[in-house]
């Protein structure tokens, strides 16, 4: 990803740096929290001790890919073209996470699989159908049925 | 040597019974379908079949669930090699370059070497079983805490001599990893640590989601706005298996990860995770091309494959020989054999011979099932690609939430697999790889108990770990691997470094 680029007419944020920041700024904020934990002696360690040796060496080795990102690919040329679809792939599956235990397993993902096929890749109705409740009813076989995995079912009893 | 030769005729004649072949295929088949579904590990698939050998007499029982263990070990780097999802941390190094081979149309290759070289380091763990049981469990008996914090840490700096670019990247996602395993009760005091108030995150995060996310999740999301998977059309059976040049580069990597998988595998405690990261980062020093590491190189197939499963024999050596489960799936076949009336220990071999070396005999068996079993099976499993991308992609978004929910029955699962799928998405985009937040996530606990014991040992003297042996040696020869990472670096050289002339980024 991080590839030597001609060299910039003007100085430009590089995408190790803006990387590197932000897990020295993840170390902080976990050496922030980690500070309602005991550290202990060396003798007797406490809950807080590892936390806190892991948040440093974090912190140092940020900074070193900070530091060491000058020749980093700039933050401007990142291509984000694909970055859309995959943030609504995320909603969508965040939307059935949250509909799982209260729509149920087979309503959920059937109405997850009718979602991406049909409006996100617009293929034919009845396959989108078939695929979807096919889907939902056949694993919800498999795993609740036959392997006796308990999946939520809706308050409808199914 | 004629007394052991006599105990595994015993064992074989016991193992080659009808009824226990058909056990042990069953358990093969059940273990590969179950190993293919994302988030249903060995571990899961066992459990859920325990119940149904309670009926079952002992041996039988053990030779149905270890079949269900290799099957599932199996399985699993199917889906690792086809689309990118690990179903357990063992399989994750699999991912790198079985995904890039079928990307390249070599799935078939990659699917048949990984069956090969299981069988083979599955072979070679059950002669090593058999034959170094007792003198290798009292070894693995003399690691205390200080020698497993230096194994871990030999394990982590391992990843700094294995990666192919930026140093601090990888050691930064190990500690991103090992923070992640922060998270739940301390073991020692009870604390309960970054949990943010959320019940289910007291138990920890679990390696299943965290890898379905970083692998399965973000690999789909990178390719959102792809249409296909670059597949040739419809591959020929010949296609489907490994040239001759391609088994001749696999024979090394299969041998050497089949020694390295077993050595691990018997370690008390869950080290053996470790063997197919290891291996891989051997494969990667040695060659003579590393820049195709990472690229589709099949040695990154063969090693890690043989490794993690000479591992899973070897950690049946503690398991049979001293009754120390060694992992949680040790630990479930252990009480599968309790549930008996049988301890398993040294006494076992002595008091039930039939069933100690009928398990033995039964993995040689299994092995071959399990052989028998897959390669056919390649070519199925290499169509499923042929499914187009738009209907391919919902599907595994869709086993992937069900696979992490059924873990635990829990939603928070499947949060996390979300969670861990964007911030999988956006690190790659960044260029930093992710196998080492999976390794740091699965040492985590063991390492900070490890290190805390050490030092409680040591009145909180750090001297402790380069005043015994086995320790100081592990920790001489991580931080020379990391010395030797860092070469380049400190030696600038006018010759230029092999991952610039392809395209990588070199080590800083």
């Amino acid at each position: 990803m991080t590839q030597p680029s001609d060299p910039p007419a003007k100085r430009q944020l590089r995408s190790d740096q803006v990387s590197g920041l932000m897990l020295a700024a993840l170390a902080l904020y976990v050496w922030w929290m980690n500070r309602a934990y005991p550290i202990g002696t060396l003798a007797e360690p406490g809950p807080g001790y590892v936390p806190l040796l892991l948040a440093i060496f974090m912190g140092v080795m940020g900074v070193l890919v900070a530091l060491g990102g000058g020749k980093s690919e700039p933050l401007a040329a990142m291509e984000w073209t694909e970055a859309k679809r995959a943030f609504a792939l995320l909603v969508a599956c965040g939307v059935a996470a949250f509909a799982l235990e209260r729509l149920g397993y087979r309503i959920t993902m059937a109405a997850l699989l009718i979602f991406f096929l049909g409006v996100m890749e617009r293929r034919k109705p009845m396959m989108v159908a078939a695929v979807g409740i096919g889907f939902a009813l056949i694993t919800y076989y498999l795993f609740a049925t036959l392997l006796r995995v308990p999946l939520p079912v809706s308050p409808w009893g199914f | 040597m004629v007394e052991t030769l006599n105990s595994l005729l015993l064992g074989f004649s016991v193992a080659l019974q009808p009824q226990i072949l058909m056990y042990a295929f069953i358990g093969c088949l059940i273990g590969t379908l179950v190993g293919m579904l994302p988030g249903v590990g060995p571990l899961a698939g066992i459990s859920m079949l325990l119940p149904a050998t309670f009926g079952l007499n002992p041996i039988i029982a053990i030779v149905l669930l270890s079949g269900v263990y290799y099957g599932a070990m199996y399985g699993g780097s199917t889906t690792s090699i086809l689309i990118r999802l690990p179903g357990e941390a063992a399989s994750v190094m699999t991912c790198v370059d079985g995904y890039a081979m079928t990307q390249q149309g070599r799935a078939g290759p990659a699917l048949a070497i990984a069956a090969i070289g299981s069988f083979v380091a599955g072979t070679l763990g059950v002669l090593g079983l058999m034959l170094l049981a007792p003198t290798l469990a009292t070894f693995a008996l003399r690691f205390g805490p200080p020698e497993y914090t230096a194994l871990l840490l030999m394990g982590l700096l391992v990843l700094a001599y294995m990666t192919g670019g930026s140093i601090p990247k990888t050691l930064a996602m190990a500690g991103f990893g090992l923070l992640l395993g922060m998270i739940g009760i301390d073991a020692m005091s009870g604390y309960t640590r970054f949990s943010f108030e959320v019940i289910e995150l007291a138990d920890g995060i679990g390696i299943v989601p965290v890898a379905v996310g970083l692998f399965g999740i973000s690999e789909i999301l990178m390719t959102a706005s792809q249409q296909t998977l670059k597949l040739p059309k419809n591959p020929s059976m010949r296609e489907l298996m490994p040239s001759r040049a391609e088994l001749k580069q696999s024979i090394g990597p299969i041998a050497r990860g089949s020694a390295v998988g077993f050595l691990i595998g018997i370690i008390p405690g869950s080290a053996h995770i470790i063997s197919s990261f290891i291996s891989y980062g051997i494969e990667r020093r040695i060659s003579k091309t590393p820049e195709r590491f990472g690229h589709g190189a099949i040695e990154g197939v063969a090693g890690p494959e043989s490794a993690n499963n000479a591992a899973a024999t070897g950690a049946f050596i503690p398991m049979m020989a001293l009754g120390i489960p060694t992992s949680p799936v040790t630990a479930v076949m252990i009480a599968a054999i309790m549930v008996h009336g049988i301890a398993p220990g040294p006494m076992l071999i002595a008091q039930q011979p039939e069933l100690f070396w009928g398990f033995v005999a039964s993995m040689y068996v299994g092995n071959v099932v399990l052989l028998i079993l897959n390669l056919p099976l390649v070519g199925l499993f290499v169509s499923l690609l042929r499914i187009p991308y738009a209907y391919l992609y919902p599907c595994i978004l869709a086993f992937c939430i069900l696979g992490c929910y059924s873990v635990s029955n829990s939603v928070v699962d499947v949060w996390i697999m979300l969670a861990m799928g964007g911030i999988g998405y956006t690190l790659r985009k960044f260029g930093f790889d992710l196998a080492p937040v999976a390794l740091g996530l699965v040492l985590a606990p063991m390492l900070e108990l490890s290190l805390r014991q050490s030092l409680a040992m040591s009145a909180g003297n750090y001297a402790i770990f380069i005043e015994r042996p086995i320790a100081v040696t592990m920790l001489g020869v991580g931080l020379l691997m990391l010395l030797v990472s860092l070469k380049p670096l400190l030696f600038k050289s006018k010759q230029k470094d092999w991952r610039s002339t392809v395209g990588l980024d070199e080590p800083s």
